[in-house]
């Protein structure tokens, strides 16, 4: 007899639709303009990267392309070859917009890459940790200590110093640098999942662990994870032009918007300061973009149980 | 007669929400005079708590009071801005609240909180306001006040900082205190001392009380006047012991029946089928048309309050008149 | 031994009574669980410290459960209440397998469970399910509600892929849902209506016993109704055994067969539900009953029992009750007393009935 069906059409508002947690999440999302702005902005620096090879004007990189005699052309002058330098040309030759859409490619690639490698490695030992606890627990929370006590360029640069340059060292210093705080994070999460009622009634149905720690925490840990994750992209695109700007990270022939910063830096006080102006502003942008986005989900994602 | 300390006329607080109006309180109207309990009973979703709010001038966007009036001694609260209510709030009407942490901030010692509290509308000095407070602790029954009342909320329990609450809502002797499911959360040995001492209060001091709560055996006990509340209405009114004997509204009617010490023991349970409607779609009509037995055609006009007794206020075309066992 | 219970079955009109002739399906003895912060070692040289320079240090291990025997036969409905930190709920958590004991014997049908291989043991452990108090916690709200009934009998093998749709249907027509939402969220349900999907959820690895943690005290009175009918009718349909555990005396009243009162982790009453109504022995129980307010009681003066609920971390000696008891005596303070039989079937502990 099923008294409760009757009225389970007449107690959500309207007619029974099918609102998955995601589709709730969009539309939360979308309720700032700020937010949508940001998402919009990032949606086209990643297309910009990804399309780079074929709408940037030049290949900045293929040599034969490039003119000496087209160095430090401000913005708006014409090459010899006839293509608009819309944002300049720096001392060798290559147009800046050009470069700057390679530039993106690497350093979204670089760092959503180490992110996201550091992410999968980080909530794996911060579930393991939160799930097994004792002395499994405590070790794993002391590296992470130990991880996050140093500032994180230093951290990296003694890797690079060890290491050498090259993007895959430049990834492996930023995945050793960031997996701790994905790791704290998931942990934190873990340990209040892992005392709510409904893990309590997973556990009273003799589930296997994995599934308990894969299919039923995993998925409500992600809200703090994901938020983490998209300030961590940007922060590891931030300290890879650091390390870049400072001649440790991606080597010349794959430059990145932090190399490219640091390419044009001493022509800053001679007047030709686009060359490291708007690979600034397009770090700038991408950056800021990111964490805005990120923000407002931190925002939607906030625990709001009852609504 | 005691003169009418509150008297709300055709009370609507309505929420604009994105999925649409939510009419969380829908022209209700009910009276409570000097030194008496009004018990304010309905479920979750019947509009109690937004009631308590709404009088006290607490109900946060996006919801707002739409229609009515709030009589308090004469003055109509609707009409007041938010300075003037704020001399009343917390001075000559008070709230208490389920969870006592509203009240109490987590971080200052309670003789802070209840100096700040005296000092806000009287004029007096710190020592004066620290006896006052000190008294208002005696009053609720803390033994030793003097030195509770240098600790911290969390270093008392549940009961006690629910009593603390009580307490400061009682610090500048208000005309009427709105109390919102304060002992739901508490132990019944707790709960028992706490309405102990409320009945004592409201005998002493002569406040007007309104006890909101789903617990009718709470009400049976402590009020003397009853108002039963169903999707955001005021279905039934009048005194305890009149309404608890002979509940008209068939609602009421199932509530009390519902209460398991009112079924034989190991016998299926009387119970009102169905659920409570979404409040934003109620229609036109008794909201309680779809789960009434005694339902008819005539059930989709919207019933409006009758006095079918002295004292008794109803909104049903189908009351019961029968007397239940 | 517990003589028969009145059987009133046939007067109530329930299934099988007889339950004192049955089998125990769940058997405790001597169950205890301690609880508390273990320090580690800097936190313990700081003790140390601190006692060698003549400080007191607080106790940081308490006992949850303190020495509880219980025995449930199948069939019956045993009630459990008392108030916060008396335990009931960690008591619940160790019958249904979830929460291991400190101290002492959980025997299910007869054997002791650590000598279960792990066969063994989740079958037991299915054998006996639990029903939580927060409807909206104890549902993963990641899960389609569907997958929430139907992950279990699937991943033990209860049923094959052909006949897991029906079967999902017919544990939400069961509990009372119409199986046509089975695709939605638990966020898009009522309270009563997330209570029946984890009614559902037990039901559906086909359970023996049920342990209900103040599965109804989060309704609302009318809901409250609907599910303790459900619970009744599930009774006699499938011969399920409860334990049911709340603070809300009418409502144990009305369930049960026989009924437990626990103050601070111990049992200190226990019989049959009509008796221990009628004839409350323990002050505790009495002052319980006392002061629970009744529908039927009108302007009342509540008076008050006096005192506050001592933590379990620190608890008082002797009696735990002492010191809020109207009756106590000198002995009361000095020792514990035991849960000795006062009546066929009842039991109580307290130092009174020795006089």
């Amino acid at each position: 007899m099923s008294e409760a069906a009757l009225p389970a059409a007449e107690q959500k508002a309207g007619p029974p639709k099918q609102e998955t947690p995601f589709a709730r999440f969009v539309s939360e999302y979308c309720e700032s303009p700020v937010a949508v702005a940001s998402f919009v902005v990032v949606v086209l620096i990643v297309s910009v990267a990804l399309l780079a090879p074929w709408i940037s004007p030049q290949n900045p990189y293929d040599l034969a392309q490039l003119d000496i005699m087209d160095g430090r052309q401000a913005p708006g002058t014409k090459s010899l070859e006839g293509i608009t330098f819309w944002l300049g040309s720096d001392d060798q030759g290559r147009d800046m917009l050009s470069g700057i859409m390679y530039g993106l490619r690497i350093s979204l690639a670089v760092g959503v890459g180490s992110a996201a490698i550091a992410c999968v490695i980080g909530t794996a030992l911060g579930l393991i940790a939160a799930f097994a606890g004792g002395k499994v627990d405590g070790g794993i929370m002391r590296l992470v200590d130990l991880q996050l006590s140093f500032p994180a360029i230093l951290v990296a640069l003694m890797i690079l110093a060890f290491l050498g340059k090259g993007v895959m060292n430049v990834m492996l210093a930023l995945v050793i640098v960031e997996w701790a705080t994905f790791a704290r994070t998931a942990r934190s999460a873990a340990l209040v999942e892992a005392r709510r009622e409904y893990m309590e009634a997973a556990r009273c149905l003799a589930l296997p662990k994995w599934r308990l720690v894969f299919r039923h925490m995993l998925p409500n840990c992600m809200p703090p994870i994901i938020v983490i994750g998209t300030i961590m992209v940007a922060r590891a695109i931030s300290l890879e032009a650091t390390l870049s700007f400072l001649g440790l990270g991606v080597p010349i022939t794959e430059p990145s918007l932090g190399l490219l910063i640091a390419n044009g830096y001493q022509y800053m006080l001679s007047g030709k300061y686009w060359i490291t102006f708007y690979p600034g502003i397009a770090l700038l942008v991408t950056i800021m973009a990111i964490n805005l986005v990120g923000d407002q989900m931190r925002d939607v994602l906030n625990p709001r149980l009852k609504r | 007669m005691s003169e009418l300390t509150l008297d709300v006329q055709g009370l609507s607080t309505h929420f604009f929400t994105r999925a649409g109006v939510v009419k969380a309180v829908d022209g209700i109207s009910f009276s409570v005079s000097r030194g008496r309990v009004l018990g304010l009973v309905g479920e979750s979703g019947s509009g109690k708590s937004v009631t308590g709010f709404s009088l006290i001038g607490l109900v946060d966007a996006p919801g707002r009071i739409t229609a009515g009036k709030i009589l308090f001694q004469g003055r109509d609260l609707t009409k007041l801005d938010e300075r003037a209510l704020r001399d009343l709030r917390g001075n000559r009407i008070a709230m208490i609240f389920q969870d006592p942490m509203i009240t109490l901030n987590p971080v200052l010692r309670i003789d802070t909180q209840m100096i700040e509290t005296v000092q806000a509308h009287d004029n007096v000095s710190r020592e004066e306001a620290r006896t006052r407070s000190r008294d208002a602790l005696g009053m609720v029954g803390i033994p030793s006040p003097d030195e509770r009342l240098t600790s911290y909320p969390h270093q008392f329990s549940g009961g006690m900082r629910q009593r603390v609450a009580i307490a400061i809502a009682l610090l500048h002797r208000p005309d009427l205190i709105i109390a919102d499911e304060p002992t739901t959360a508490l132990d019944v040995t707790i709960q028992a001392q706490i309405l102990a001492e409320v009945q004592k209060l409201t005998r002493e001091v002569g406040t007007a009380l309104i006890w909101i709560t789903h617990d009718l055996s709470v009400i049976a006990g402590l009020a003397d006047d009853i108002a039963v509340m169903y999707a955001g209405r005021i279905v039934e009114t009048g005194q305890v012991e009149e309404v608890l004997d002979r509940p008209l509204h068939p609602y009421t009617h199932g509530l009390i029946g519902s209460v398991p010490s009112r079924n034989a023991r190991g016998t299926r349970l009387r119970q009102i089928p169905g659920m409570t409607p979404s409040l934003l779609n109620l229609g036109e009509g008794c909201a309680f048309r779809t789960r009434c037995a005694r339902a008819s055609a005539a059930c989709e006009r919207d019933p409006q309050d009758t006095h079918p007794m002295a004292g008794r206020t109803l909104r049903c075309f189908h009351p019961q008149l029968e007397v239940t066992t | 031994m517990s003589a028969t219970v009145p059987d009133n079955a046939a007067a109530s009109g329930r299934g099988s009574g007889g339950a004192a002739s049955a089998a125990p399906v769940i058997e405790l003895r001597g169950i205890s669980k301690r609880f508390g912060t273990t320090l580690d070692a800097a936190a313990r040289m700081a003790q140390g410290l601190k006692r060698a320079m003549g400080g007191t240090v607080p106790a940081t291990v308490g006992r949850a459960v303190d020495c509880v025997d219980l025995t449930v036969r199948r069939g019956e409905v045993v009630g459990l209440v008392g108030e916060s930190g008396c335990g009931k709920s960690t008591l619940g958590r160790m019958v249904a397998g979830i929460m291991p004991p400190s101290d002492g014997t959980v025997l299910f049908e007869g054997r002791d469970i650590r000598t279960f291989n792990a066969e063994a043991t989740r079958q037991a452990k299915l054998k006996v399910q639990m029903i939580f108090q927060d409807p909206y916690a104890s549902l993963n709200p990641r899960m389609r509600v569907e997958e929430i009934v139907g992950e279990a009998p699937r991943v033990h093998r209860l049923i094959g892929p052909e006949g897991y749709d029906a079967y999902v249907d017919a544990q939400f027509r069961r509990a009372g849902l119409d199986p046509a939402y089975k695709r939605r969220y638990p966020h898009q349900f009522s309270g009563g209506q997330r209570q029946r999907i984890g009614i559902a959820r037990a039901l559906a690895v086909q359970p023996e016993f049920l342990v209900c943690d103040e599965a109804v005290a989060a309704l609302d009175v009318s809901i409250q109704a609907q599910i303790l009918n459900l619970f009744m009718d599930l009774r006699e349909q499938l011969d399920l055994t409860y334990l049911f555990i709340s603070h809300d005396l009418g409502v144990v009243e009305h369930l049960s067969d026989r009924v437990a009162i626990m103050y601070l982790g111990r049992i200190v009453e226990e019989a049959p539900a009509e008796e221990i109504f009628a004839r409350p022995n323990h002050p505790y129980t009495q002052a319980l009953l006392a002061e629970v307010p009744r529908i039927d009681t009108r302007k009342r003066q509540f008076t008050a029992i006096k005192g506050e609920i001592p933590s379990p971390i620190n608890p008082p000696s002797g009696c735990q009750f002492h010191p809020r008891c109207p009756e106590a005596m000198a002995v009361c303070r000095e020792q514990a007393p035991a849960l000795v039989g006062v009546a066929p079937g009842h039991r109580s502990a307290c130092h009174l009935n020795g006089v």
